[in-house]
């Protein structure tokens, strides 16, 4: 088992940012920005989804809950309360912690379909919430008004390209992160918990608290991707946190792929392609998803960077992702 | 070490464990022998914390265990391995020793530390090296032969140096010559690490072979318990479960 520490990944994530930060230069487009910064945003999300579907062995149908709580939060706080960016990062940051907190502290007692049917009706009973309580959402308008953007640190994020910049570097930042946290003791137990629950029993691993941790790991990082995405769209939407949201991030990992710790990351590539590049030419949009979904679902079985794992590992014979 | 005191669990209408007391000494090598649906699974269940009793007292140490959670009792230094080996098939044999250890020692939420925590190599290697896994230390867990899974699932629980070990058939479904070199490592193991183990087994001539006590169950119950010559003699366990011609057998 070859293993590369953290130095080596800090070089590749630097470099990935040097590259996203020229990448606007040798190809001026607004619709890359925006394809970029939308990569980000849900990037985060179905990478933040696969740490319970991947590395937990816990399918999330609610996950969009987290998303819709980080765009509403943020833009709350920037509407209402007037704070600098960075502060009202943090404070949704801490927001979305506890909600994951309380919803997980229900939800992770179950498995399978049950723990799956229960993350949605919370996703829904919040979505609900939105719509309902109009005074301090919007209702079904969303937050309307636009979400002010004050400049910090010299980052304005009402210029697009400081926010693409931004985004990249968020992303990134996360990822790096994730992964960290994927490869340390931590992640090997959540691994042990998705291989076998009952055996992590016995040999002492507090089954319920790890699940939980993940959870709330989970919902934090979802919540950056509503920020983000609410950054981008200057609001949030009851749309944000409907059941879709959730199911289009499961759609991410089924395309891109659950065992490589990209793989969600190329799901989102791949989904928000095929989105742009499907809604050019027809109308049925949901059609021809819905055969492409299919066609992994049915035939592949996998995600694409699945299929290159394990072509990587026949040819090195390597047994890690 | 391990005093049961009138232990009962029902299922349903059945009882798997009725009102059975016995007592297991430090150090011990003894077998729980008895036919199929004898409740001898369910006293291992029982023990592990896997079920919770009805009633009856399961004193480890002086201290009563019963109902304490399995993660709790593992912490108490009870290992156990499965009747059908319990692994984790993604990880490595190394990798799945390791994190069993950090999970022993209360690092399974460490995160600041990048997976193995210095320390847990060393005794996961020295495991390895007791029960002949050393040589497939970075295969993965489900690319295992049926002999090396029962063997990294005893590893799995001997890594966290238990007290007591309780082996649930660890010769299940394997040939005679596999069964016969599996039994000698179980042995060297209790013989090296001077614990008290307890195995289930349904060969009588390797329970005959190695173990210095036998307890007898058969429907939930306590039949018998005795030395390996008392228990070879004793008509209500021939009648019920050995069979009269078992001297032909062994």
């Amino acid at each position: 088992m070859k293993r590369r520490g953290f130095a080596f990944e800090l070089g590749i994530a630097a470099a990935a940012l040097v590259v996203l930060a020229i990448l606007p230069v040798l190809f001026p487009s607004k619709a890359l920005v925006d394809f970029a910064i939308r990569v980000a945003a849900f990037g985060i999300f179905a990478s933040s989804l696969n740490i319970l579907v991947g590395y937990t062995g816990l399918v999330s149908f609610g996950h969009g809950m987290f998303f819709a709580s980080g765009a509403y939060a943020f833009g709350l706080l920037m509407q209402k309360a007037g704070t600098s960016i960075p502060t009202a990062f943090l404070l949704t940051l801490l927001f979305s912690a506890a909600l994951a907190a309380v919803v997980g502290a229900i939800c992770v007692r179950l498995k399978e379909i049950y723990f799956a049917f229960l993350t949605l009706a919370f996703q829904m009973l919040l979505h609900s919430l939105i719509i309902s309580w109009q005074q301090l959402t919007g209702g079904d308008q969303g937050l309307m008004g636009g979400i002010p953007r004050p400049p910090f640190l010299g980052i304005n994020l009402a210029d697009q390209s400081h926010l693409y910049l931004f985004a990249c570097a968020t992303l990134i930042v996360s990822l790096l992160i994730m992964r960290h946290l994927m490869q340390s003791p931590f992640g090997y137990t959540l691994r042990m918990i998705r291989d076998n629950a009952e055996r992590a029993q016995f040999i002492g691993i507090r089954v319920w608290r790890m699940r939980l941790g993940a959870f709330i790991l989970a919902g934090t990082f979802a919540s950056i991707g509503g920020i983000i995405m609410s950054l981008l769209v200057s609001g949030a939407y009851p749309e944000f946190a409907y059941w879709t949201i959730s199911g289009e991030a499961i759609f991410m990992l089924m395309l891109g792929g659950t065992s490589a710790f990209l793989g969600p990351t190329v799901g989102t590539m791949m989904l928000l392609l095929l989105n742009d590049v499907i809604t050019k030419f027809t109308e049925y949009y949901g059609l021809t998803l819905g055969v492409v979904i299919l066609l992994f679902a049915l035939v592949f079985r996998k995600g694409v960077t699945d299929f290159a794992l394990e072509a990587w590992r026949r040819r090195f014979g390597e047994n890690q992702t | 070490m391990l005093k049961i005191e009138h232990l009962c669990k029902s299922f349903g209408g059945l009882a798997a464990t009725n009102d059975v007391s016995l007592h297991f000494a430090p150090g011990s090598l003894s077998a729980v022998i008895g036919p199929n649906g004898a409740g001898k699974t369910t006293f291992f269940n029982l023990i592990s914390g896997a079920f919770r009793p009805d009633s009856g007292r399961i004193l480890f140490d002086g201290e009563d265990i019963a109902g304490i959670s399995r993660s709790g009792i593992v912490r108490r230094g009870i290992g156990r391995a499965f009747q059908v080996a319990n692994i984790f098939p993604s990880l490595t044999v190394e990798e799945a020793l390791m994190g069993a250890l950090h999970a022993h020692r209360e690092q399974s939420a460490v995160v600041r530390w990048r997976f193995p925590i210095p320390g847990t190599q060393a005794r996961a290697r020295e495991v390895m090296d007791m029960l002949g896994l050393a040589a497939k230390a970075k295969t993965l867990s489900c690319n295992l032969s049926h002999g090396d899974q029962k063997l990294l699932d005893i590893a799995l629980a001997l890594v966290l140096q238990p007290r007591l070990l309780l082996l649930d058939e660890p010769t299940a479904g394997m040939g005679p010559e596999e069964r016969w070199q599996m039994i000698d490592k179980v042995y060297r193991l209790w013989e090296s690490e001077k614990m008290t183990l307890v195995f289930i087994e349904h060969d009588m001539d390797i329970v005959f072979k190695i173990a210095q006590s036998i307890r007898v169950l058969c429907y939930g119950e306590v039949l018998a318990e005795g030395t390996p010559d008392e228990i070879r003699a004793n008509p209500a366990v021939i009648e019920a479960y050995l069979g009269a011609n078992l001297d032909e057998q062994t």
